[in-house]
């Protein structure tokens, strides 16, 4: 028992103290998505349609895996999702040209197929919410955690339209949905571990016991060499 | 059966084998916690051939290919992501099971005499580890990969003389590119799997000569019966194995809890960056190797440049590592265990645990004074530890070892 109190000790040191290190400098908001809450999901993808992928492409997704994967019909990924000319077997480029990009915000808009990986879920919700006035910019616009952003304030007619929470629900549904694309294994692997934990537990007990009973000669002195 | 077991025993030693290593391999009764990760190691080195085998089907080394061939994994082969959760967490697991083997090996002094070489193979597969998953995390080909890869590689270029020529026969171009990826590719599925599967089988036929030692430090060959059996051995099989099996299980629900419910284990076993595409143009604000190698790292950052020169702070790291293989030859002590030592080794255990631990912790930190100070502190005494062992080793009282094994 004292050897596990050192072991576990040992543990938390190596990992626990890293923790503090992932930090960042601008206090980021939770953004409390829940992938698996399939109606946010798809709200998410519609919005992102709607709001996001005039400029930016998640190409490491493809449209029809969006609709197999959140139980989506054939007509509802192309009435849904699909921008007119394409195939549901296409990766989802952005709509804009390279060209008109760099004209309008000085580069490409990033592809964001693995930003909810790389920066977080509650750096995108934050990001979203977080542009403010400033008349210095040519959109007219910053960002409270992505200083001097070229992107501007994209959710503005959305959040005119509506109250705050359901604002904040829409931006929630929107990073819930980057979240699944970052990793659309996220959607089975929780559940699929729970089974496997379910199984070793139960492992986890017969080997106990039959290592119980082998070593019952050993306790005993019983064992004898051939 | 017996027909069949003389066919294959008279033409090749299969019963003879099996007795030797398994059902007549005589292993001290009293093992405990510490003495699960070895067969653990051997797991999780299975795990990493066989989930490698699989992703290297479906990988491409090639710079403009890789980021995307591993986010295809992840995504369009079946079960890819679970392959690749497998191998990604197999590399960060098989460091924490060598890490708790080797300071096993410490606490019950199972490096000394008659144990050298079993010692010294051992550190060799460390190090064949370390370069081993250093090529492993160049292939995905993020934004870590490719950095880390580049901070390691200039390291050789600061070798005085011939540094420069050096650095671009390694890298096969003058920068981290398409070349290194192919080479590093060549090595980590072929080279260093190969060298790794050879040397552990050298560790096993190593130890299987001397015996295992065991939490009390005593030889079980000195007492034996008539049969020439030690009294206080037990066949390995089935005593052993058995035991292995639950330590197993316990290890595959870690394992699972980390592939199933937090695969990046927080950036830890994969970090954020990389999830970023390799970028020459770009250097991330924080670089830094995956958590197994930053010891070192810190030891390498902790010795300021010279004569304008960063390879002092190179031998430093080499060193830190290399220091190990001494090991046997720098411990006086009479007694093996932990159990029996005297005071002041048990102090300079503490410490040096206490200094390894926090190097580790300070190579993932951004350089600040106080870090660069507490980076040299702590190297100062991570090499003190070894320095000074023929010392502490040689003075304060052991207590008495026992003629035969205790707790059983």
């Amino acid at each position: 028992m004292k050897n596990i109190k050192i072991f576990t000790a040992f543990i938390l040191v190596l990992f626990g103290a890293n923790v503090i290190a992932a930090s960042s400098n601008v206090k980021l908001e939770s953004a409390n998505t829940d992938i698996s809450d399939y109606d946010s999901l798809k709200r998410g993808a519609k919005h992102f349609m709607n709001y996001c992928s005039g400029c930016h492409s998640i190409e490491l997704m493809r449209y029809n895996r969006i609709g197999q994967d959140l139980g989506m019909s054939e007509d509802e990924v192309v009435s849904d999702l699909l921008y007119a000319g394409s195939k549901s077997g296409e990766k989802m480029k952005s709509a804009i040209s390279t060209s008109a990009s760099t004209k309008w915000f000085g580069g490409t808009p990033p592809d964001l197929s693995l930003t909810s990986r790389s920066r977080g879920v509650d750096w995108i919700y934050s990001y979203l919410k977080g542009f403010y006035p400033d008349p210095k910019r040519t959109f007219g616009v910053n960002n409270h955690v992505l200083a001097n952003a070229s992107m501007p304030d994209v959710l503005w007619s959305l959040r005119q339209s509506k109250s705050a929470e359901a604002f904040d629900q829409d931006v929630r549904d929107i990073t819930n949905f980057l979240d699944y694309v970052g990793e659309p294994a996220k959607l089975v692997r929780v559940d699929l571990g729970i089974k496997v934990m379910l199984f070793l537990a139960v492992l986890l007990v017969l080997s106990y016991l039959l290592k119980k009973e082998y070593w019952k000669d050993v306790k005993y002195g019983k064992w004898k060499a051939k | 059966m017996d027909n069949n077991k003389n066919w294959i025993d008279q033409r090749f030693p299969l019963t003879k084998v099996w007795n030797e290593h398994l059902a007549e391999y005589y292993t001290p009764r009293n093992f405990n916690f510490w003495y699960f990760f070895g067969s653990l190691a051997i797991l999780v080195l299975v795990i990493q051939l066989i989930t490698g085998i699989f992703l290297t089907m479906h990988f491409k080394p090639e710079a403009g290919l890789a980021f995307d061939s591993v986010e295809y994994i992840m995504r369009d082969v079946d079960w890819g992501w679970l392959i690749r959760y497998m191998h990604s967490t197999g590399a960060s697991a098989f460091f924490v099971v060598v890490y708790l083997h080797m300071y096993r090996a410490l606490i019950y002094g199972s490096y000394k005499a008659p144990r050298e070489l079993i010692w010294i193979i051992g550190m060799v597969i460390y190090i064949a580890l370390m370069a081993e998953a250093f090529m492993g995390y160049v292939l995905p080909w993020g934004q870590m990969s490719y950095w880390g890869a580049q901070v390691i590689i200039s390291l050789f270029g600061s070798v005085p003389v011939i540094g420069p020529d050096l650095l671009v026969w390694i890298l096969g171009d003058y920068a981290v590119g398409d070349a290194a990826l192919n080479r590093f590719f060549s090595l980590h599925v072929i080279a260093m799997p190969l060298i790794l599967v050879v040397l552990v089988f050298l560790h096993i036929v190593a130890l299987h000569t001397v015996g295992s030692n065991n939490p009390d430090g005593i030889e079980i060959k000195k007492n034996k019966d008539k049969n020439g059996i030690p009294k206080d051995g037990i066949p390995f099989h089935p005593y052993y194995s058995v035991k292995d099996i639950v330590g197993v299980v316990v290890f595959l629900m870690i394992f699972s809890a980390v592939i199933f419910f937090a695969p990046a284990l927080n950036g830890y076993f994969l970090e954020h960056a990389n999830f970023v595409e390799a970028n020459p143009l770009k250097t991330p604000e924080h670089i830094a190797p995956l958590w197994y190698l930053t010891p070192f790292y810190s030891v390498l950052r902790a010795i300021p440049p010279m004569f304008g020169s960063q390879f002092p702070g190179v031998l430093a790291m080499f060193a830190a590592l290399l220091i190990f293989f001494a090991l046997p030859w720098l411990d006086r002590s009479k007694v093996k265990s932990i159990r029996y030592r005297s005071l002041p080794y048990k102090i300079a255990l503490g410490i040096f645990v206490v200094s390894f631990v926090w190097l580790g912790y300070l190579g993932m930190q951004p350089v600040t004074p106080m870090n660069a100070f507490l980076a040299r502190v702590f190297t100062a005494t991570y090499f003190g530890f070894f320095i000074l062992m023929p010392w502490f080793t040689s003075i304060g009282q052991t207590k008495p070892v026992p003629e035969r094994l205790t707790g059983v």
